[in-house]
């Protein structure tokens, strides 16, 4: 995925009446109205919100009979949750494991140092 | 303790992350800018971290590389600005397979009455770089994405 549709997509997702179309969509195809209902805002604008979404690769649409129908494409997201998955795991575990090191030098600074592990005991020293 | 919580707005070529840490705050500012302890946290528990050089002082110089399963090398390195301290860690973060495109990191340590707040902002250059950083940076461990998907979902209903 390019920058500029990581950013269409993020951009889509940064509305909260995008995103409730987006989890009403998740049930299944819906209208113009069907998606505009739960709303207090026109049909007009909800197709606007709908054309964001569409440009994000979000939504595509169909034509039932003389029915316009609104369909998540969920691609995008998973591309954005990949990304953003591998960014938030790498800082996941680095701070696990740098609050494993402070409670072990916590640990180390009441019983003193040199109990610790080497590199630990270097830095109680330091102070 | 607390969550990392990442922030990466649309439009805007900034990352923020921030945690909570249950330490005070100088103990938690020792551990980003002693070397020693540095090693022993930074990466993910699959990555192999090797220090070359973390001058944590005004135009010091730093590089690190970490080295995956299949031994694949990823190099990193910049300089820091200004004297380390708690109220700012500020260095300059350039990965080495993408040569002139910089960030600029800034971290400060808040003093929550024993625990202590990190938070971190990347500048980058622009809005490409940012995303591409955190792609390519990070190549290894894309997990279950379906289940992350199922996720925010669940997250998009319930906000």
């Amino acid at each position: 995925m390019t920058g500029d549709r990581l950013s269409l997509v993020f951009g889509a997702l940064a509305d909260p009446i995008r995103r409730a179309i987006l989890t009403r969509l998740t049930e299944g195809e819906a209208t113009v109205a069907e998606l505009a209902a739960p709303f207090s805002v026109s049909q007009p604008a909800i197709s606007k919100h709908l054309k964001v979404l569409e440009n994000a690769g979000l939504v595509s649409r169909t034509r039932r009979a003389t029915a316009r129908l609104s369909r998540l494409e969920a691609g995008p997201l998973r591309e954005v949750t990949t990304w953003l998955a591998r960014y938030q795991q790498f800082w996941d575990e680095s701070h696990e494991r740098l609050d494993d090191l402070l409670t072990a030098l916590q640990a180390g600074q009441e019983e003193g140092p040199g109990q610790q592990q080497a590199a630990i005991a270097k830095g109680n020293d330091d102070e | 303790m607390s969550k990392t919580h990442i922030t990466a707005e649309p439009g805007i070529p900034q990352i923020t992350i921030t945690r909570g840490f249950n330490a005070p705050r100088d103990l938690v500012f020792r551990a980003h800018i002693e070397p020693e302890l540095v090693a022993q946290w930074l990466g993910p528990r699959d990555l192999t971290l090797a220090i070359d050089r973390w001058e944590a002082r005004d135009g010091g110089t730093w590089r690190y590389v970490h080295t995956d399963v299949h031994g694949n090398t990823y190099g990193f390195h910049g300089v820091f600005h200004g004297n380390p301290s708690p109220q700012a860690i500020v260095q300059t973060f350039e990965f080495e397979g993408a040569p002139g495109h910089v960030a600029l990191q800034t971290a400060t340590f808040d003093d929550r009455g024993g625990s202590t707040l990190v938070r971190t902002v990347s500048a980058f250059q622009s809005v490409e770089d940012r995303d591409a950083m955190v792609a390519s940076g990070m190549e290894r461990g894309a997990r279950d994405s379906d289940e992350r998907l199922a996720e925010l979902l669940a997250k998009l209903q319930s906000s």
